[in-house]
């Protein structure tokens, strides 16, 4: 049995080894792999892609592309800016704009025709550039009192007619301010066109700026057709009228030229324009109606004073009176 | 009273769309709107995960804050809601949601959007509850009314409820937050409760 034991016990080690080998290349390949599998270790992390996108977006099965975009927490952002941000920019600029005007009256007063009527007229505006100015201020005050509506209303009006009667008001006033966005834009495009060859900045802007024009100062600078002032509203209402009527139609057209990232960009600037333009618009009506002395005819009838002509546009009157556009005399009104 | 929340368990959600066709029926949405929706983010890539999105519900909804006429309520279950007499369509919610859950009947017909319908955690409308009105009408495309009301009667949300992999719960929001986290601690890993730092300003196990 002994002798028997010895050839088994070799032939034991033998396979013992075959077998120890044969595990150990496995074992060996084996420790590569990580020791248990970690299926999150290469998946996207909610926070890691907020850090590093604005907004998280993906694929859905649905046609509606729309709905692709996961979370945009930017919504936050516009919501702060709608409901603090634009209302201390509205309530600065209209109410800041108000008491200058209210405060300039009380210490200046209505500007005189300082030489009294001259009972001579000449034409200022045609019909048709007062047909275009009065289309687009009548849409402009709709569009002004529609649209503060949605910054203010609901804390100014809801409380005096009721959450009904308010939704139901605010409702019309957003027909309002669509479709009359249409007039008011076509009205900028025009007076752009009409006023535009009067309206490019020259030298005699600059005196007229250095000596306070003839609202501020005592002097009446020389002007032509338009003087700075006139021309920085032309302008304001071009450009300013011009970025609220793409970003209006931004919002009112969603999606077809923008997302929703860009459609928050686009209510800010909306939003903005608005708020400055109603502000300057207060001026403008102002210096129109009670802030100076036959100003309001040029819009009115279309004819101006003679006078009034001589003190604020004497440059446009000289070239008018050459041409034979003063009424009521043969004489040529320039001094 | 509770305060009802949602959570997306993305490591589980295996993008089978059965929430969207459940809220879609459950409601009788029409077309173009989904109140609830999936989305798979790197999608076919190593790592990719689906999450169903709904409105959250949020704490201190940015939605109710910038509605110009006020339409929105929360109620004591912490659903927000809104109602659809009141609201103009304007579209100020939808530029506020950092979830994209208000949705028009008519997109872009010149700014006539309609009323707005999201979401409403199975939770109907300001009508009376489990009324014909508070369900609405689906005529004309229209789409008046806010769906069922489940949870009047003592359920909760469908999608949540017949989730498959229970992937999507909804509930008490401790309750789930609860679940998700011992989930996380078994599993050891989690990609996150994708919004609700965003809507809740909470984090769980991440
Ligand atoms: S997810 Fe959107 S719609 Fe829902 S409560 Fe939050 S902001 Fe409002
Ligand atoms: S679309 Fe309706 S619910 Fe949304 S902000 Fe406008 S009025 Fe309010």
């Amino acid at each position: 049995m002994a002798r028997m034991r010895t050839p088994l016990r070799f032939l034991m080690a033998v396979l013992a080894f075959c077998v120890t080998a044969a595990l150990t290349v496995p074992a060996t390949a084996q420790q590569k792999q990580p020791e248990s599998v970690n299926p999150q270790a290469q998946s996207v992390k909610e926070q890691q892609l907020l850090q590093e996108l604005q907004k998280i977006q993906g694929r859905t099965s649905l046609p509606d592309s729309r709905s692709s975009v996961l979370e945009q927490p930017a919504g936050r952002d516009w919501r702060q800016f709608h409901q603090v941000t634009l209302r201390w920019i509205g309530a600065i600029a209209i109410l800041g704009m108000l008491s200058v005007l209210v405060l300039f009256y009380l210490i200046r007063g209505m500007v005189k025709i300082e030489a009294g009527r001259s009972g001579r007229t000449l034409v200022r505006f045609n019909a048709f550039e007062r047909f275009v100015h009065w289309m687009t201020a009548s849409c402009f005050i709709v569009l002004a009192l529609s649209g503060a509506n949605i910054t203010f209303g609901k804390e100014l009006l809801t409380p005096l007619i009721g959450p009904e009667a308010f939704a139901g008001w605010s409702q019309w006033a957003k027909y309002a301010h669509n479709y009359l966005s249409f007039p008011f834009t076509l009205g900028v495009v025009l007076m752009f066109l009409m006023w535009v060859a009067w309206n490019i900045p020259s030298g005699v802007d600059a005196r007229w700026i250095r000596e306070g024009g003839g609202i501020v100062g005592e002097n009446h600078p020389p002007a032509r057709r338009f003087n700075a002032g006139q021309k920085a509203i032309y302008w304001v209402v071009v450009l300013g009228g011009g970025a609220a009527a793409i970003t209006g139609y931004l919002l009112m057209f969603p999606f077809y030229v923008t997302d929703v990232t860009g459609m928050q960009t686009a209510q800010m600037v909306h939003g903005i324009v608005g708020m400055l333009f109603i502000a300057i618009m207060l001026a403008h009506i102002y210096i129109g109606t009670i802030g100076m002395q036959g100003a309001f005819e040029a819009m009115g009838t279309g004819e101006v004073d003679v006078n009034w002509a001589r003190q604020h546009h004497s440059l446009w009157l000289e070239k008018e009176a050459e041409k034979g556009h003063v009424k009521g005399s043969s004489v040529a009104p320039a001094e | 009273m509770a305060r009802m929340k949602f959570l997306c368990d993305a490591d589980r959600c295996i993008e089978c769309n059965a929430c969207v066709t459940a809220c879609k029926n459950e409601h009788d949405v029409p077309w173009g709107i989904n109140r609830r929706r999936v989305v798979t983010i790197n999608d076919g890539k190593p790592g990719e995960r689906s999450v169903s999105m709904a409105c959250m519900h949020c704490t201190d909804a940015p939605c109710a804050a910038v509605c110009p006429v006020n339409c929105f309520y929360t109620t004591a279950d912490g659903v927000v809601l809104h109602s659809k007499d009141l609201c103009i369509g304007c579209g100020y919610c939808f530029y506020a949601c950092p979830f994209g859950a208000p949705q028009y009947p008519r997109v872009g017909n010149f700014g006539s959007r309609g009323k707005m319908d999201k979401c409403t955690y199975c939770a109907g409308g300001p009508e009376a509850d489990i009324t014909a009105v508070e369900y609405g009408s689906r005529e004309n495309g229209q789409f008046i009314g806010y769906g069922s009301n489940r949870l009047a009667e003592g359920k909760l949300p469908l999608c949540a409820e017949m989730c498959s992999t229970k992937s999507l719960l909804a509930g008490d929001g401790e309750i789930i937050a609860q679940i998700y986290k011992e989930r996380v601690v078994q599993r050891g890993y989690t990609s996150g409760a994708w919004g609700w730092k965003t809507a809740y300003r909470e984090t769980i196990a991440s």
